[in-house]
Order: structure tokens, then sequence, then C-alpha cells
């Protein structure tokens, strides 16, 4: 029942790596999801749709923009932050309404646990699984990116690593609240926070024209972090802060993981 | 076509060498409590290698909550438990790794096809993708499933699902096999039909622990059994000796008109080691039934109905405890 040392042991009692243990449920929602591939096209398609709607729509009325003393297009400023929300969204779908019917209706956990997996695989699988739906919606949009002519730097190759941390991050914290939800009413605080910080965090304009203490606000929310450093690969300006952003999200999704452990070992191993 | 086990390594063990832990679960004063309810109240359990171990009891018993601490995946609040030699609060995924589990409710993966559920739960014992597909084959058919191998789990009858569920538990070769009331909710050809199986388990060496409320699964399927009731242990043995030393060889039940019971047990009370009043009839406890009722008749009453019968555990169970099992 501890989920430090969380490690797999196979039928023959070989001890197995991390690796391993957090590859066979990825297996198993691979599987599931090879049928309902479907699923994934809206994920793609919404940034996108926002990207032409409001990037190059509104874009046309804005014929250029100045970022940190750098003269972008609007569109090459509002597309990182589409990026940036692309990855929370996608993690956040998975990790908060799929993760809670898992647990609350499938008792999909309660079947692993029964195996010697332990609650940490669980945790780093599903958070795994939860940024790689995030990256696969942020490589997508890269590309579409890259095709608009909306990328300015080397740099943007280190947006998707950034994008999946991105992911990481809003995984790990979207499990750990979906451990303490107890209806699908209580999903409504996860849209009344995600709707708001997609809206104000630098994606569609920056946040130097809110009041200064709104600014201290916005500065530590975990998306405009993601949103600025994106910014800063895909426009090339990268800086000390981005490393700010960076230790930012990994320290997030560390605590995350570490708390949806140990929220999953009380709720399930009784 | 008789459905063998897959017999791939059932239990290693050479004839006349002890294998290394003949002991499969030793508990001394376990305990579990929820909150400030004590589920279960200090119990002394051993299951030895090969055996077919039974929990007998009704709801509430504490039953289910004894298996889940065996199967390392509750933490016992008190006592000592080892299992295959190990203690589950800190060698759980080994533990876990040499079970197999079928939980009291199917708790089969709805997303996933039949022979998938196999697959993929093989996976999560760290098998091999290829071991896992040849073992998933074998087992599809033990449950005798295999032509629905491509269907969905929602679609399968509840029989079925228990079939699953149990194969899906043979999938690491266990040596140890937790069936928390494998047959609850099937109709009787289907509980032969998997007591079949379980027995056959049982040949290949696989140790079974089971619980169950009937007391004619206990019978057909455990070498020994403990009867609990209210999370502590009533009685324990094998069920003749539990019958032998807890009951009388026969019982005669008598039925009376409604109501009539009480008043009639004083008349007979006389002719039998011991009565039992029920609602609907009297139970006598006796040696020899026919010998016993004649003397009722003898004795100028007429019950509208009789039957004589050999004891079983359901009456030992309500010496034990003044209950029926199935309440
Ligand atoms: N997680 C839990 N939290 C609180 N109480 C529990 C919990 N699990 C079991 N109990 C209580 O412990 C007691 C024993 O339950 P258990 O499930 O072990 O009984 P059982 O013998 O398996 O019964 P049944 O035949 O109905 O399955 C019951 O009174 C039950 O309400
Ligand atoms: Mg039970």
């Amino acid at each position: 029942m501890s989920i430090a040392g969380a490690a797999l042991v196979d039928a023959a009692g070989r001890r197995m790596g991390v690796t391993r243990s957090t590859g066979v449920l990825l297996g198993r929602h691979l599987t599931v999801f090879s049928r309902n591939w479907t699923f994934f096209v809206t994920g793609f398609a919404e940034p996108v749709l926002y990207l032409l709607s409001i990037g190059v729509g509104v874009g046309k009325l804005i014929p250029s923009f100045d970022v940190g003393g750098h003269t972008i297009a609007y569109a090459a400023f509002v597309a990182p932050g589409m990026l940036a929300a692309s990855a929370m969204n996608g993690a956040v779908m998975d990790a908060t309404f799929n993760v809670f019917f898992r647990l609350k209706y499938q008792k999909l956990y309660d079947q692993i646990l029964a195996t010697p997996l332990t609650t940490g695989d669980v945790a780093r699988s599903e958070i795994t699984w939860a940024l790689l739906r995030g990256g696969v919606y942020s490589a997508g949009f890269l590309v579409v990116m890259s095709l608009f002519g909306l990328i300015h730097s080397w740099w943007a190759l280190l947006a998707l690593p950034a994008a999946l941390l991105i992911g990481f991050a809003f995984g790990a914290v979207g499990m750990a609240l979906t451990t303490f939800m107890k209806s699908w009413q209580d999903f409504e605080y996860i849209t009344l926070s995600t709707v708001p910080m997609f809206l104000f965090s630098a994606t569609f304009f920056p946040a130097s024209t809110f009041p200064t203490w709104l600014q201290w606000v916005i500065d530590v929310t975990p998306l405009y972090r993601g949103v600025v450093l994106c910014r800063e690969l895909t426009t090339g300006q990268v800086t000390w802060g981005s490393g700010i952003s960076l230790v930012y999200l990994i320290v997030l999704g560390c605590l995350g993981m570490v708390l949806v452990g140990k929220r999953l070992e009380r709720l399930l191993l009784t | 076509m008789p459905y063998e086990y897959p017999s791939v390594t059932a239990a290693p063990q050479s004839p006349g060498v002890p294998a290394a832990t003949d002991s499969m679960v030793h508990a001394r004063g376990l305990r579990k409590t929820f909150g400030s309810f004590e589920a279960v109240r200090g119990i002394d359990v051993d299951v030895h290698r090969g055996e077919a171990f039974g929990f007998l009891g009704p709801n509430g018993a504490g039953k289910s909550s004894t298996m889940r601490m065996i199967a390392a995946v509750s933490p016992v609040t008190a006592g000592t438990l080892r299992v295959l030699g190990m203690d589950p609060q800190t060698d759980g995924p080994l533990i876990r790794a040499r079970l197999g589990v079928c939980p009291q409710e199917d708790s089969l993966d709805p997303d996933l096809r039949v022979r998938e559920n196999l697959l993929v739960y093989g996976r999560y014992f760290g098998l091999s993708r290829r071991a896992v597909r040849a073992r998933a084959d074998e087992l599809l058919e033990f449950a005798q499933l295999t032509d629905k191998a491509k269907a969905k789990v929602d679609d399968l009858s509840g029989g079925m699902k228990r079939r699953l569920t149990i194969a899906r538990a043979l999938i690491n070769d266990p040596e140890i096999l937790l069936l928390d009331e494998p047959t609850t909710g099937l109709d009787p050809q289907a509980r032969h039909s998997l007591w079949d199986k379980l027995f056959r388990l049982k040949e290949q060496g696989v140790t079974i622990v089971l619980t169950t409320h009937y007391m004619d699964e206990a019978e057909q399927l455990c070498d020994r059994l403990v009867v609990m009731d209210k999370g502590a242990i009533a009685a324990e043995g094998s069920p003749l000796e539990l019958i032998r030393e807890h009951s009388t060889r026969e019982v005669a039940e008598l039925r009376f008109g409604v109501g009539q019971h009480e008043a009639l047990a004083a008349r007979v009370a006389d002719l039998a080691d011991r009565v039992e009043v029920l609602p609907d009839r009297l139970m006598l406890y006796t040696e020899h039934g026919e010998e016993t009722l004649a003397q009722v008749h003898g004795r100028g009453l007429r019950p509208l109905a009789v039957l004589v019968r050999r004891s079983t555990l359901e009456d030992v169970f309500l010496k034990l405890t003044g209950r029926s099992l199935v309440d």
C-alpha cells in the first residue's frame, strides 16, 4: 500500500521499471481510444478555429503588435496562447471528466489496484495520458502555426515539450481536484476556473492592460506561465523569465501527482 | 468436450518436499474497523497450500472486509496478517502478483471487449503481449466464452460476466484464488458448472479462498471453513466436522398451522436433542428422523407437512447464531 517506490512486480516476482508500469495503463487507453478516435478531432479543431476567427480575423483590424519591444503580427501573438490553451484543455478534459468516470462509475482503478500496480502507478499513468492528449493537440496546432507562417524561431521546436509540460501541470492538478469531487455538478468549478484563465492569461491581449494588482494575480496562474513560455519560444524571445515558468510548471505538476497518489490511496484502499 | 484448466505452472511443488511457504494465509487477531465500526473483530485464520477454504456467513459478517485485507488492498487495522508468507503492508505488489481476485461485484472493464479484458488485465501483471495472448485464448476456452471473444462486456449475461471475471483472475497463474461470493446471482445450472470449474482448479493445485452465504456451496467446495458472524468466527472445521460437532445427524421438520409452533414445541421437546422454533415450522434435531417422527405421530400430533433430512451447515449456523444464513 506504499506509493513510494511504486514498482510493478510481474507474475514471476521481478520488479519492473516505472516506464513499463506506466505504459500498461496507457496501453489500455490506446486500445479504447483507437475505436473512438473522433473524440480527438474536437479538441484539435477548437484552437484552430480560435486562431482563424480571432487571430486572423480580428488580426486584420490590428496591423501590428508590440510585444516586449518587438513588433509581431497579431496572429503570431494569439497563436502561442492557443497552443498553450489546447494543451491545457486536452489535459484537463481527460484528467477531470474521464478520470471521474473511471474512478466512480467504471471502478477501473479498483480493478487495477488488485494487480501489482499501485496508486502511484495509476497517478503517473493517468497524468501521462492526459499530457499526451494535450500534447497531440499541441503538435497538430504547431503544424498549423507553421503553415500560417506564425513561427519565427527554431526555439519553437521546444514549444512542443513546453506544451507537454503544461499538460503535465494541468493534468496533475486537474486529477488531484477530481479526487475531491462528489458529483458531476462539482465540475462547474473546473469550467469556472479554466474559462477565465483561457480568456485572461494574455491569450488574446497582453496582461499589461490590467491594473497592477490584477497583473500580479495573473502572473501566478498556471496558464499564464504556459502562454508566456510558449510565446517566448515561438517568437524566439527566450529569457530568464522562461526558466521561471518552466520550474513553476514542473513543481506544480509534481505536487499534483503526489497528491493524486495519496488521495487515491485514501479513497480506494479502505 | 471437457474444458481443462490451462495448466501452465500451478503451484510448483514436488511431492515430499515441503514448499517454501505452505501457509498461504495466516491471520492472528486480525481486525478491521471503519471509523468506529468494527467489521472484523480479531479473527484467527490459517489456509494451507492446495486447500479450498471458505468464509460462510450472513450479510455484513465481515467476509468481504477480510477478503480485501487478504487481497492486499485494504490496510489491516490490528493483528497479524501474512499472505504467502509476506506482510501486505510492506509487500502488497509482491503478494498481489501471485493472487487471483474475483471481487463481490463484477469489475470488468466495460470499455474493452471480452478478450481485451483478459489481454489488458494480463498486462497489468507485467506479462508480455505474447504470453498474454496465448493465455487469454486458453482462458476463454476455460470460461466457455471463445465465441464471445469480441462481444461487449455489457452484452454478456450475469453468468458469463462472472465466468469472465474468474477467467481474468487466472491470467497470472495465481497461487491463491480469492473468490468473493462467486455464484451469487447465478442460476442453479450456472452455479454447478462454476463449482465444477473451481473443483478442477483445486485439483491443479490452486489454493482457493472463497466467501459465500450458501451452505450447499460451502459443503460442495470447501475442505475447511469458518462460520463468521458479526465480525467474529463462530466455528471452524470441515463441513462434516462442523455438522457432527454442532448438530445431530438428522432433522425432522414439522409444519403445523400458523401460530401453533410455539405452543407445540413443549409437547415434543423431549423427543429430540434440541428443538428449534421457526415462524413456519418446528425443527427437531435427532439421530434418527423417522423414529422421532413416529413418536410425534404416537402422541396424536398431526403436522400438515413433514420433512426428514440430514443436517446441513445451515443448521449449524442456526444453532450458533440463532439466525438463518440468508435473511
Ligand atoms: N468501506 C466501508 N466503510 C464503512 N463500513 C464498511 C465498509 N466496508 C464494509 N463496511 C461495513 O462492514 C460490515 C461488514 O461488511 P462486509 O462487506 O465485510 O460484509 P460481508 O460479510 O461481505 O457481507 P455480504 O454478505 O453482504 O457481502 C458491514 O456492516 C459494512 O457496512
Ligand atoms: Mg461481501
